[in-house]
């Protein structure tokens, strides 16, 4: 679209928020991001942001679904059975938009109609095919329709796109990383898909002065003339992408000890998480953070900054509770790490 | 505020809004449909540029009529997809209005949001996918008729304007209307609102304005400053002044309000006409407001605008109604069950109520037209029995467990802390259900809801957190409530149970007269109407031990029965749970 984009470097603090997507975007399978919080804290805006910081891929020319060229194993039917060398072009990564009302016939992909009017068979990808490789960002999450849920859910833990209808049977790669964003107060996300995404963020309005002050004026600045705010913001932005590409460059070889380890299981066991999946992601984003900030080693201070945000969600929940359970994580993580 | 000063802001905010709709967001406005109504919307067609459509938004509209699909009958004819646009997207460059805003299904409004933010249509359905500009303002008719009655948050968050009609009588209303201010307005609609850029003060103000005023979204204060600027731009001035900002706050900022800037102003205008007492020294916190005249002037435009029932809101809340910070949606289960969500397609004739779902079915046949076109001519798309595709609906036939708890002096003195601490334990047992609570309380002269069915526990928890008790107890009032809620659960297409929590000391009648046999006689005819009405229902008795005419309530009432032994809540989640299974 023409209408530029809000600069990911010029969003005033949520700086969780900000974390988890640089997170998300460095080690793609962390396992999606959940962003729930109150109105009017800009959670759509860093979603749309993330995708205009993201640096372009690689990938096969004229694929639907975008294959990466280096990864055969990945590649959709019509890549593995195309004969002859294929050119590779630059595509911006995609972070797709599932709106509310989609039908399922366009997130899945169907029958091409226009094509099926003249008498020939078509797939027409939907967005999962879109999604292959990039974002799949659903803001109001939670009232998204049951039967689109399951159906996504299914997806993005196969990581491939089967679809079964209409005398079609087509399978394609789907590997997306899930943003989801919603606000807890449209009602609750079913804990079966709570558990699906790999770090979730609380976000709230900044209750302090000068950071409302400094959201406002850069704003109303963007919306006056965002394409010299966009320019005035390059140098910044262009500063978090290189973060980004220089922190997946170093992800492989951030280096994880023992030590490092066991402290992320203490910490799951203090805290009661169930399942395994929670010290692997908290490992995986620990990594991410290291890398992002330059550093060789997982250490405590990655791993204190990624708890709450990793663990949060996994916790047994209560209801009722209104203590936000990162608060939880937080004692605990003080009182093994030490304040 | 009188009713000719509401209608005068009201005015304004529409001249304000018509000049800049899809950067506004929209006005809500609260007025039963009248003849006042009828002017402000007539007033609206007026302020609006020659030929800017104006939609009205019905409640029910279905995904195809609100972000567009296909055109079946065009489709048919062409032989190829033929794509009809939705009514938002019709709406671009003009107004949407919304009727009956405040029963708006959830899922409808989450949509309107999403176009109201993003200003485009992303429309993904039918096979068709495509974006579509969708730049418009929304009129949001509010009917509600007290404050649970209202328009989503997450839609009112994103209307600049929050106008209060029901005060404005006929003879308020100013029949001259208001001044075209000319080619300033196409100025604005054209997106070149060229007001000196902020330098730093009107954002600062706003924001202190608003975080005095407890307004946590940080939409109000960019709407606060775009009403500024577009009112500055309108007087034909090159940049904001205090008064634009003193505007733009008691338009903007005034009706979101939560609490009054500080204690000392803790007293509602008592006349309208005057701007408030200024002899308050520091009547803000030093840390979080900027020691500033514009901040004041901000300010003081805003107490002089606060709504006069906000000190009895605020009363409400103080007396114990804790932090509900939003009222529940009587939309979310009106939303309609009765035909349930659609969850895909099967083969199958559209008889029965049924519905065809054109599309699909199109596409079933589409295959085989080269075999069926026999006579190659004919050209005639072939569709056939077979090739029929219905509807699937799931309906979600979900339960509504309505708790009417007993909050009088002899119930509190009691056991009023268990019966919460038992109502808990059974949210928590609904949250796993995924059921929806709805709670009232009864005490003195009557019952109140103090929430309507949501399936937000946590507003359940925590109105229920603040319910106070004391005074006598107005059993039958308490049953009869709960009944008509219970019916009015039935009618969205919901399961409703009701528990009863009372030591049922039942002791003043309907009329406010005390006496017990009276209390008593009018309880069990009130139960007996449970009993009519065939719901399903559990008393628990919270008196000390077992109460002889708790029993026979809970027979007449058809009921299960369950003393509260003392510490032992989880018994009592068992019984609803095995009385909503009955």
């Amino acid at each position: 679209m023409a209408r530029p984009v809000f600069p990911f470097a010029a969003i005033v603090g949520q700086e969780d928020m900000k974390l988890a997507m640089l997170v998300a975007a460095v080690d793609r399978g962390i396992g999606g991001v959940l962003v729930f919080g109150d109105r009017g804290t800009g959670k759509s805006t860093t979603v749309r942001a993330l995708a205009a910081l993201l640096p372009p891929m690689k990938a096969i020319e004229g694929c639907r679904y975008h294959c990466d060229p280096a990864l055969p194993d990945t590649w959709c039917m019509d890549c593995v059975a195309a004969t002859g060398k294929r050119k590779t072009v630059m595509v911006p990564v995609p972070v797709v938009d599932l709106p509310l009302g989609a039908t399922e016939d366009r997130v899945v992909g169907a029958l091409d109609l226009e094509r099926a009017l003249t008498g020939s068979k078509v797939f027409e990808p939907g967005l999962l095919a879109r999604a292959n490789r990039g974002f799949l960002y659903i803001d109001e999450v939670n009232l998204l329709e049951d039967h689109l849920v399951d159906l996504l859910l299914d997806v993005a833990a196969s990581g491939e796109n089967v679809v079964e209808r209409e005398g079609l049977s087509v399978r394609h790669p789907a590997r997306f990383v899930l943003i989801g964003s919603g606000n807890p107060e449209e009602g609750e996300l079913r804990p079966q898909l709570i558990d699906r995404f790999g770090v979730s963020v609380d976000v709230r309005t900044p209750g302090d002065l000068p950071t409302r002050i400094d959201v406002i004026r850069r704003r109303d600045t963007f919306e006056r003339d965002p394409v010299a705010f966009v320019e005035t913001w390059k140098k910044a932005q262009d500063k978090v992408r290189r973060r980004v590409i220089d922190a997946r460059g170093r992800l492989a070889s951030v280096e994880v000890a023992d030590s490092a380890l066991e402290r992320a299981a203490r910490l799951c066991m203090a805290l009661g998480t169930d399942g395994l999946r929670g010290e692997l992601t908290l490992i995986r984003a620990a990594r991410a953070v290291a890398a992002l900030d330059g550093d060789k080693a997982v250490g405590d201070a990655h791993l204190r900054r990624v708890a709450p945000m990793v663990l949060g969600h996994r916790l047994r929940r209560n209801p009722l509770d209104e203590a936000v359970a990162s608060t939880r994580v937080t004692r605990a993580v003080e009182e093994l790490f030490g304040a | 505020m009188s009713g000719a000063a509401a209608w005068a802001d009201a005015v304004q905010a529409l001249a304000l809004f018509a000049a800049d709709p899809a950067g506004l967001g929209g006005v809500a406005v609260r007025a039963g449909a009248g003849p006042v109504r009828d002017r402000f919307l007539a007033l609206l067609q007026a302020l609006l540029p020659e030929g800017a459509p104006v939609r009205r938004l019905p409640l029910y509209a279905a995904d195809d009529r609100l972000l567009g699909g296909l055109d079946l009958a065009a489709t048919l004819q062409a032989g190829r997809p033929v794509a009809q646009k939705g009514l938002l997207a019709e709406a671009d460059g003009g107004v949407v209005v919304l009727a009956m805003a405040e029963r708006i299904e959830p899922g409808t409004a989450a949509r309107l949001c999403a176009v109201l933010d993003e200003r485009v249509v992303t429309l993904q359905r039918d096979g068709l996918s495509g974006v579509l500009p969708a730049r418009f303002g929304v009129v949001a008719l509010d009917e509600g008729a007290d404050d649970d009655e209202k328009p989503p948050a997450s839609l009112m968050d994103r209307l600049a304007f929050h106008v209060d009609l029901t005060g404005v009588a006929l003879r308020d209303v100013d029949p001259s209307g208001v001044t075209d201010p000319g080619p300033a307005v196409a100025a604005v609609r054209a997106g070149v609102v060229d007001v000196a850029a902020d330098d730093g003060s009107a954002a600062e103000a706003l924001c202190g304005a608003a975080l005095a005023l407890g307004i946590d979204s940080l939409r109000a204060p960019l709407f606060a400053l775009r009403a500024a600027q577009v009112a500055a731009w309108l007087d034909g001035r090159g940049a904001v002044d205090a008064d634009d900002l003193g505007l733009a706050a008691r338009l903007v900022l005034a009706p979101r309000a939560t609490r009054f800037p500080a204690p000392e102003d803790a007293e509602p205008p008592a006349d309208p006409e005057p701007p408030p007492p200024q002899e308050d020294e520091s009547p803000l916190d030093p840390e979080t407001i900027p020691d500033q005249p514009l901040a004041d002037v901000v300010l003081d435009a805003v107490k002089a605008a606060l709504p006069a029932d906000l000190l009895a809101r605020l009363a409400e809340a103080a007396g114990g109604r804790g932090q509900v910070r939003t009222p529940g949606r009587a939309g979310q289960a009106k939303a309609s069950v009765k035909r349930g969500r659609p969850i895909g397609t099967r083969q199958g004739e559209p008889k029965g109520g049924a519905r065809l779902h054109l599309l699909e079915t199109l596409k079933a046949a589409a295959p085989w037209q080269m075999l069926r076109r026999r006579a190659p001519a004919s050209g005639r798309f072939e569709v056939r029995r077979d090739d029929f595709r219905i509807i699937r609906f799931k309906q979600r036939i979900g339960t509504t467990t309505v708790f009417a708890v007993d909050a009088s002096g002899s119930a509190a003195m009691h056991r009023l802390g268990e019966a919460k601490g038992a109502v808990e334990l059974l949210l928590a047992d609904c949250y796993v259900r995924r059921d929806q609570v709805a709670l009232l309380a009864f005490r003195g002269q009557g019952a109140t809801v103090l929430l309507p069915p949501t399936a937000s526990l946590l507003r359940a928890k925590r109105s229920l957190a603040g319910l106070p008790g004391g005074g006598p107890t107005p059993l039958a009032a308490g049953i009869e409530a709960a009944l008509a809620l219970a019916i009015s659960v039935r009618r969205t297409g919901r399961t409703p149970v009701i528990t009863l929590l009372t030591d049922a000391r039942a002791n003043i009648a309907r009329d406010g007269s005390g006496g017990r046999p009276r209390a008593e006689a009018e309880a069990l005819e009130a139960a007996r109407g449970v009993r009519a009405a065939g719901l399903a229902a559990l008393l628990v008795d919270t008196s000390p031990r077992p109460n002889p005419f708790a029993r026979r309530l809970a027979d007449e009432m058809g009921a299960r029965y369950v003393p509260l032994p003392y510490a032992d809540a989880s018994a009592l989640s068992r019984a609803v749970r095995a009385a909503a299974a009955a």
